[in-house]
């Protein structure tokens, strides 16, 4: 099994120039426009702070252990072994839970269409499954996206980060978030003020639910013999009763 | 006001009719330009009313049928006999009404028997689907006895006799796991939601709450049927009803309550925002006043007061479903949800047929018990007069 990818993306490096979100546009055959928020038709946008001078890339962050996944009902959602999560749109009943459930809200409905599909970023997966790199990281002039094996890009962010403790806020974004993303971030400037949601849950989501999911079994065995016994229980009582109220009345009846 | 009889009937008819047209409109609507420009439903927003309202409130409001039938059947307490098949019925209903709805939230309806074939048991959808399926059939199994012997069907009338015990058993696990599981939808959202309505006892809160609105909404359903056809109301039946209901307010207050304490969520009810508003009117008029009102043996045993106490749980119980699914997500001023028309009216259309076909049912089946099995005169009567018993007994 090869290494989970990934890819690192330098907030301080970016000049904002939208290459990434063209590149992602070309490969995934969708309108070249502008845009600044993430959609059915963009993948991936660039988003401006601070008066033009701080960009933030937005996409799928591809988690260790996506929410997404477990979530979906029909299991339409798997993490491959690129580290990319994937959508089978064969599969999916439409109910959007994956929306509800992402707490990076980036899965984006088809909203017009009369069958509509959830659409997110894909992490290139035909083109890394190939041994190559994702189109954004390609595409960046100033490798503010780096795309590598996810383990190299922890160590390559923290690098960044101890060569340069005075520009750097010392956090990588994505290291912890939902339990780790193949998707993680570095910047100059405090992560939330640029939009990121900060109170993220720091371990696996998707234990949260399986917690109370795997008592599913016990609970039906504990709750069908308990309803069973008090079942016998009264009715063992009632007939009791009325056992007992024949016999007196046959007595009575004797004397 | 006063209006002639006849006239309010035909006036309750023409706003069901209304109702369910208007509903109609909007599902083809609907499903003529997709959900985007149907209702106001946004990529950070993808759940609204029909998830909110049709399924969660759809769903707790028929948790009458379960605790019931546990009563009558499981605990053998037989007096509560009179009140089982209206209740099952407004479950059986309930849960149609909520695939109804379900179908228009969709947006692959026509894909919904992947459920069946493409499993998941890590998603908590997974188990509503399943929840759904089997006890919408163990709902129809329990209420078919009602039209076996409507035509006079022997056969089938024997077997479901002889299974009705597991089969009320597997009713309780499933509408059990049900009720829990719509709350365990929200346990993988915990940071999108606000700290007064996410917790991770949702499961419990939610089978506590949806006992005490069943029952509430049984005393409301006895109080229209019995207003529509003529019937005497079970009033000390409903009383002791209202008894219980007290005791699971109590208990729901204390856990809710207690929640927040744990989780040191408390102080948000005490800022005073959008949240914190809708909060204190779930929470006091919806639990503290109806359980105060119930405490009172003078007002249990009183007509209006039972009726309107019942009728305070089970909206206090609709705003805590709208709230968690909803309220919990929004965010002031910047993030907003307010339903389409074409969201209400397919939610409206979807009550008022819940109202038509129990009339229906309860008309032309033998609903209601032997005592009060109706005369040919009340059996002309309007099905939707129901809905006129409202009126009447908010005039006594």
């Amino acid at each position: 099994m090869r290494k989970s990818k990934g890819l690192l993306i330098d907030i301080s490096r970016c000049v904002g120039c939208g290459e990434c979100s063209r590149a992602c546009a070309v490969t995934n055959h969708l309108p070249e426009e502008e845009a600044t928020e993430l959609s059915a038709t963009h993948y991936t946008v660039v988003q401006s702070y601070n008066n033009d001078q701080t960009y933030v890339r937005r996409m799928c962050m591809h988690c260790e252990q996506p929410t997404c996944v477990s979530a979906c009902l029909v299991g339409a959602f798997t993490k491959t072994d690129t580290g990319a999560v994937l959508y089978d749109e064969s599969k999916c009943i439409g109910c959007r839970y994956c929306m509800q459930a992402c707490p990076f809200e980036v899965p984006r409905y088809e909203w017009t269409s009369l069958s509509p599909r959830v659409q997110k970023c894909k992490m290139c997966y035909e083109l890394v499954a190939a041994g190559g790199q994702t189109a954004c990281s390609e595409a960046c002039p100033v490798e503010a996206t780096v795309f590598g094996d996810r383990d190299e890009l922890i160590k390559e962010a923290r690098r960044r980060i101890d060569e340069n403790p005075d520009e750097y806020i010392d956090y990588i974004y994505g290291l912890h978030e939902a339990g780790g993303t193949a998707v993680m971030f570095i910047s100059n400037v405090p992560f939330e003020e640029l939009g990121f949601p900060m109170n993220v849950p720091k371990n696996p989501i998707p234990e949260l639910s399986w917690r109370v999911l795997s008592q599913i079994p016990k609970y039906s065995v504990a709750a069908g013999v308990v309803l069973f016994g008090i079942n016998w229980i009264t009715k063992r009582r009632t007939e009791v009763a009325r056992f007992e109220a024949e016999e007196k009345r046959k007595q009575e009846l004797h004397n | 006001m006063k209006f002639p009889g006849l006239f309010k009937v035909t006036f309750w008819k023409a706003v069901a009719v209304a109702l369910m047209t208007a509903g109609a409109i909007a599902a083809v609507w609907r499903f003529s330009t997709g959900l985007g420009p149907s209702t106001n439903l946004v990529d950070t927003f993808p759940w609204g009313i029909w998830i909110g309202f049709d399924i969660l409130v759809g769903v707790g409001l028929a948790a009458g049928g379960f605790t019931i039938a546990a009563t009558v059947y499981l605990f053998n307490i037989e007096r509560f006999r009179p009140i089982l098949r209206p209740t099952i019925l407004t479950a059986f209903l309930g849960y149609l009404l909520v695939i109804a709805g379900l179908m228009v939230d969709l947006g692959r309806p026509w894909a919904i028997w992947h459920a069946l074939i493409y499993w998941n048991p890590h998603s908590v959808m997974f188990e509503v689907a399943w929840c759904v399926m089997l006890y919408t059939t163990v709902l129809a199994l329990e209420f078919s006895p009602v039209v076996f012997e409507r035509f006079n069907l022997e056969r089938p009338l024997k077997i479901i006799k002889a299974i009705t015990i597991p089969l009320v058993v597997l009713g309780v696990i499933l509408s059990t796991l049900h009720q829990s599981s719509l709350g365990s939808l929200f346990l993988i959202i915990p940071s999108r939601m606000h700290p007064l309505w996410y917790s991770e006892i949702i499961p419990f809160l939610f089978i506590i709450s949806c006992v005490a609105a069943g029952l509430a909404m049984t005393i409301f359903e006895s109080f229209l049927s019995s207003r529509a056809f003529g019937r005497e109301i079970e009033m000390p039946l409903l009383s002791e009803l209202a008894r219980v209901i007290v005791v699971v307010l109590a208990l729901y207050f204390t856990v809710r309550v207690q929640d927040l304490i744990t989780r040191d969520a408390l102080k948000f009810a005490f800022e005073i925002n959008y949240q914190s508003i809708l909060f204190a009117g779930e929470l006091v008029l919806g639990v503290i006043v109806p359980f105060f009102l119930l405490l009172s043996k003078k007002i249990r045993e009183h007509r209006a007061g039972l009726f309107y106490s019942a009728v305070l749980v089970i909206l206090g119980f609709i705003a805590h479903r709208i709230n968690t699914a909803i309220t919990s997500m929004e965010q002031w001023p910047h993030r907003m949800y307010i339903p389409s028309w074409q969201e209400l009216a397919v939610t409206a259309g979807l009550v008022a047929f819940g109202f038509v076909a129990f009339g229906f049912v309860a008309k032309y089946f033998h609903v209601f018990g032997h005592e009060s099995h109706h005369e040919p005169s009340t059996a002309k009567e309007e099905a939707k007069e129901e809905v006129e018993g409202l009126a009447v007994a908010s005039t006594k």
